[in-house]
């Protein structure tokens, strides 16, 4: 079973998010950068999946050198190989302009399961994905927590609005995960230090043949980034018992903020 | 003339989503703003009935797709016969709801059709020819505007982020015979809780935090099932086992704007934060004075959640006597 995970380095949650100069992208100095969470479910997945039906795992990335640091976390939790596009420019490109970074990568390796995230928590796409599996011709099963594979087919749990459906797909196909998927592993220390021997190869994003024409067709262009409104503090209710402070609470609801 | 706005609507289990009302409303007024028709699709199986409730929207014209083999939705199969229907109606912009169901089929249409799309947006503005979306980042720490070049411009709209404005018009509907196509996915089996209110469209969220110290969440269920709300959780009271992942609340979980939210014994974590900080009213309720969540909130009570939530109930059962 040759399996492919696509992996993403973002900030990691706790991280504050300032707006640079130029108003169109993300200070990024201080920002502790770490695996996409939704992405280290795939990894730990692939990873299961591995010890159960055998095979490779590969972790293709596209983002700037640093992205290798990720890629080798991956490594040492037990993937066999890693591959990197390294593109500079990332914070530029929109979600489909990497989905075909990643499908023209995708099309020149073996795979059998390509599992990805849901989405990445920066921007929040939920794109990358199931574009991936379009570009290739392959059926894509999103936000799932639970998978079988048996007579090269994979049914999936997919989570939906208030429960789940049941999903069979033949392989190959592309998975997303859904926090619930599993408890992904953390990297052992033998696996950090052989991770450093794994293979890792950095391509450039001038190795990759995009189409022009189709690049400048569609463009989904960031044109401002700006802070929510910060939300001032209110007012703290006040009471001699807690059943008084409940009750201006139900007539503040009521009156002034006239929800109820 | 322009083409126009397409809606791709919602069915679950023959009802329309809220969104999908959202999307129509929406799609209503940037198709009067680039002069343009309102259409809309409505995909399913028995569905001619519910699908006339959409001229209440303004729709000028449904399509129906009403056929056995399209009841449940699959991704293969709803983009075959949406491509189809987008590729010979040529629509300038496409709207559906970012849903589970519309997160899959946008991005998979936007790769079929290489369209440009915005996912999640909460605002949408006309700028010429094109569209300006507002879509949060960062689970809504920061917000982006960004604008959509290509066509058609496929907007998937985050629930409960826009008004719904009804708009009678008589709209004529087109029944349409759907090119399914080739497909791999089958579907198997559905399960589904009935009568629970979905979390991201709810007009009311009640959630628990570390401070409820157990799974014992029934004096919050009792609150949101009083004003018909959904019950959340924080991202430690998933952790700890006490409620399912489908609840969280944040960054790493599901981001809502319901018109009311209560954060019990919920401390107000950054990531927490990143995933209510667009609801409407904040009410904070927590033993910690200090605790950041009451620096966000519209209305803050210190004391005991759990003497505080049953008298919160009772109150608001007196007044909807």
């Amino acid at each position: 079973m040759e399996i492919v995970v696509l992996l993403k380095q973002v900030p990691a949650t706790e991280s504050y998010i300032g707006i640079a100069d130029d108003g169109v992208s993300i200070k990024t100095d201080d920002i502790k950068w770490v695996i996409n969470p939704y992405d280290e479910y795939a990894v730990e997945e692939a990873l299961r999946i591995k010890e159960a039906h055998g095979g490779t795992v590969t972790i293709l990335s596209v983002g700037p050198q640093k992205a290798t640091e990720t890629i080798r976390t991956a490594l040492a939790m037990g993937a066999d190989q890693g591959i990197l596009v390294n593109d500079p420019t990332i914070a530029t490109r929109d979600g489909l302009s990497i989905a075909r970074i990643l499908a023209a990568v995708l099309k020149s390796i073996p795979f059998d399961l390509i599992i990805a995230g849901q989405r990445a928590i920066d921007d929040d796409n939920f794109l990358v994905g199931t574009a991936v599996a379009e570009l290739l011709g392959i059926p894509n099963i999103s936000l799932i927590i639970k998978e079988d594979i048996a007579d090269g087919k994979i049914k999936c749990h997919r989570t939906i609005e208030g429960g789940t459906v049941v999903i069979e797909s033949p392989l190959p196909a592309l998975i997303t995960t859904q926090r619930g998927l599993n408890e992904p592993r953390y990297a052992s220390l033998p696996g950090i230090m052989k991770a450093k021997k794994k293979p890792l190869d950095v391509k450039t994003i001038m190795d990759i043949e995009l189409d022009r024409a189709q690049e400048t067709a569609s463009v989904t262009r960031i044109v401002a980034l700006k802070l929510p409104s910060e939300r001032k503090g209110g007012r703290i209710i006040q009471g001699d018992s807690a059943r008084a402070k409940a009750a201006e609470l139900v007539r503040l609801l009521r009156e002034e903020a006239k929800v109820l | 003339m322009s083409q126009g706005v397409l809606v791709i609507s919602e069915l679950s289990d023959r009802v329309f989503r809220k969104v999908t009302f959202e999307a129509m409303s929406e799609g209503r007024r940037i198709a009067d703003h680039m002069k343009g028709n309102l259409a809309t699709v409505v995909i399913g199986s028995g569905i001619e009935t519910v699908a006339n409730e959409l001229k209440k929207y303004g729709a000028d014209k449904i399509i129906l797709v009403d056929d056995p083999t399209l009841s449940e939705y699959m991704t293969d199969s709803y983009t075959n016969v949406l491509a189809d229907i987008i590729t010979k109606e040529k629509p300038d912009v496409l709207i559906l709801g970012a849903s589970a169901q519309g997160k899959d089929l946008s991005a998979r249409l936007s790769a079929r059709l290489n369209a440009p799309l915005a996912m999640d947006g909460v605002a949408i503005r006309v700028d010429n020819e094109s569209l300006i979306v507002t879509r949060p980042l960062y689970g809504g720490k920061i917000l982006a505007d960004v604008r959509l070049e290509g066509k058609p411009q496929i907007i998937a709209i985050r629930p409960n982020s826009m008004s719904i404005t009804e708009c009678e018009n008589a709209g004529l509907m087109k029944s349409w015979d759907p090119v399914v196509g080739k497909t791999d996915l089958r579907f198997i089996e559905k399960q589904v809780e009935t009568g629970k209110v979905e979390l991201t469209e709810a007009d009311v969220v009640v959630s628990g935090g570390r401070g409820m110290g157990s799974n014992n969440f029934s004096i919050l269920e009792e609150l949101a099932g009083l004003l018909k709300g959904a019950v959340g959780a924080s991202r430690s009271a998933v952790d700890e086992g006490w409620r399912p992942h489908s609840d969280q609340v944040g960054q790493t979980g599901k981001v809502v704007s319901p018109g009311l939210y209560f954060a019990c014994g919920i401390s107000g974590a950054i990531q927490h934060l990143a995933g209510m900080s667009t609801s409407k009213i904040i009410v904070a309720i927590n033993k910690d004075p200090d605790a950041p969540i009451f620096s966000k909130a519209d209305y803050g009570i210190v004391g005991d959640l759990f003497e505080l939530v049953p008298l919160i109930s009772e109150e608001i059962r007196k007044i909807k006597q």
